[in-house]
């Protein structure tokens, strides 16, 4: 199966419009949102079908037991992400802070502290002639990277005969970019002709070489302004990537 | 006041927002949390700038002492270290910077060094303090950065407007946290309103007061305004969508420096959100 991911750097520039576009015009039998903390795709997907769910745990998160807690601190003097909050006397783990690290738990003398596992968001896969991969990630999550690693698997693992899938990407250059990228054969940067598209565009385009990625430019809404426009193609050029 | 300003869709005008309501304040902080893609300062221009390196800790192992026990190689939930030859090693980029396995060596053998991941530049634009985080290329987590930046915030009585990035992910609460009062950014279209919904549940969840912004707007889109409506959310401002608008924004220019009828709005939208933000 051949991949090819769309990216963006900058928000808005048009990702999963083109996304959209290819998979019309190829009548592609593939395709995925990587886009996982704000994905669009399902919405213009036409999928006919409800798909197949399955929640996704992200890594585990702390828990205090509060009769066994005594406020020692043991634990609130080495999280290294102020996950843990002195309340009247005993700890409390902010859920949304813990990392799921284990130290908490490696500290407490009481052994008062548990891991467990967390629902960090659903992964949905719809399949009808074609197969669809998309997920959501819930309400400030992280570790996304590992979701967006199970959307292309699910992809992979449903639509192994495919011959093209095309997978919508999320902004940024971060956790979720880079798990993204790995294993696809062309990354398609949609490129807007702005002072901060421009400025994005040359991130990502540095990312993808770090990555080691083959990069094809595309500049969307280019008329917007010309002189930026010009700009761009000179930055491709420059790069040796195709526009 | 801190003010968070942030979209769930990427692209809708967070920065154009954020960058004109601080401008428009005259004086005020500007904070740019979306560490991956920091645009505001293109903006901005800030000048007399300063740069501080934002680093993390990670584990160093000292082969004579290390007796190759594996307990740190167990405890390590990020899967950071990998047992070869007897011996763990680090896989940096998928390092938490958690130091258990630095508390728990018993040969005391792991130490710990320092690892830049980003820088937080501040400069001066007019009035407007410009706080820049800036993560390194090839980084996975800009949590780090977003928290130097925002330790940069001004005292209370000053607007700090932050700049968040988008989804809804840990880094916008991260961004989020420490805001009065959040003003979404929203796109009427599909996918705006869809997007506008999670970063809406995500600001209920943390129970700030929130209004909206609706820009780019271009003719009807009721579904926005019903689910606005509903959920009793103020819309305190609808921006057009404008040719001229996107060309200024395209050429860098800050339309409420540029053009007299914008900076009325967003001293207008300014005054709204301080009076919301009282309530």
């Amino acid at each position: 199966m051949k991949k090819l991911l769309i990216l963006s750097g900058k928000g808005g520039t048009g990702k999963t419009t083109v996304a959209a576009a290819f998979i019309d015009f190829l009548n592609a039998e593939a395709f995925a949102d990587c886009d996982v903390d704000a994905p669009n795709l399902h919405l213009v997907a036409g999928m006919n079908t409800l798909p197949e769910r399955w929640d996704y745990f992200g890594s585990q998160k702390a828990f205090i037991d509060p009769p066994k807690c005594v406020g020692c601190g043991a634990c609130l003097d080495n999280c290294r992400f102020d996950a843990i909050v002195l309340r009247d006397g005993i700890c409390e783990v902010d859920e949304y802070a813990c990392e799921g690290c284990g130290v908490c738990e490696y500290v407490c003398p009481q052994s008062a502290v548990t891991m467990s596992d967390d629902v960090a968001g659903e992964q949905m896969l719809y399949k009808d002639s074609r197969v669809f991969s998309t997920a959501k990630l819930k309400m400030g999550r992280g570790n996304s990277g590992k979701l967006v690693t199970g959307v292309k698997k699910a992809l992979i693992s449903a639509a192994p005969d495919s011959e093209l899938a095309v997978i919508d990407g999320s902004p940024g250059v971060g956790c979720p970019v880079i798990a993204s990228v790995s294993g696809v054969n062309l990354v398609l940067i949609v490129a807007e002709p702005s002072l901060s598209g421009i400025h994005d565009m040359e991130r990502i385009l540095k990312t993808a070489v770090i990555l080691m990625a083959k990069v094809a430019v595309c500049v969307n809404k280019y008329d917007v302004c010309m002189e930026r426009w010009r700009t761009s193609k000179d930055i491709a050029e420059k790069r040796a990537c195709p526009l | 006041m801190k003010l968070a300003v942030l979209s769930g869709k990427g692209g809708t005008g967070k920065t154009f927002v954020s960058v004109n309501l601080a401008a428009a304040a005259g004086s005020a902080t500007y904070i740019d949390c979306d560490v991956e893609e920091p645009n505001g300062r293109l903006f901005l221009k800030p000048e007399r700038l300063t740069s501080k390196t934002v680093t993390t800790k990670q584990p160093a192992f000292d082969a004579e002492k290390c007796t190759g026990c594996r307990k740190c190689v167990d405890f390590c939930r990020f899967n950071a270290l990998v047992y070869v030859k007897a011996k763990p090693m680090l896989f940096s980029e998928v390092c938490h910077s958690c130091g258990g396995c630095r508390l728990l060596c018993p040969s005391g053998a792991i130490s710990e060094t320092e690892k830049p991941v980003g820088v937080v530049e501040c400069g001066e634009s007019g009035g407007v303090r410009v706080v820049t985080g800036c993560m390194d290329l090839g980084e996975a987590s800009g949590i780090p950065i977003i928290k130097a930046a925002l330790a940069e915030a001004s005292n209370a009585d000053e607007l700090t407007v932050i700049d968040c990035p988008p989804g809804s992910a840990c880094s916008v609460m991260e961004s989020v946290q420490s805001a009065d009062y959040c003003l979404l950014v929203a796109e009427s279209t599909a996918f705006g309103l869809h997007n506008f919904k999670m970063v809406y549940e995500l600001v209920r969840l943390l129970h700030k007061p929130c209004g909206v912004v609706i820009n780019k707007a271009d003719g009807e889109y009721i579904a926005l305004d019903i689910f606005c409506r509903e959920h009793g959310i103020p819309v305190l401002c609808c921006i057009p969508y404008s040719e001229k608008l996107a060309w200024l924004g395209a050429s860098g220019q800050i339309a409420a420096l540029a053009d007299s009828k914008y900076a009325k709005l967003f001293h207008s939208l300014l005054d709204d959100i301080r009076k919301e933000a009282c309530v």
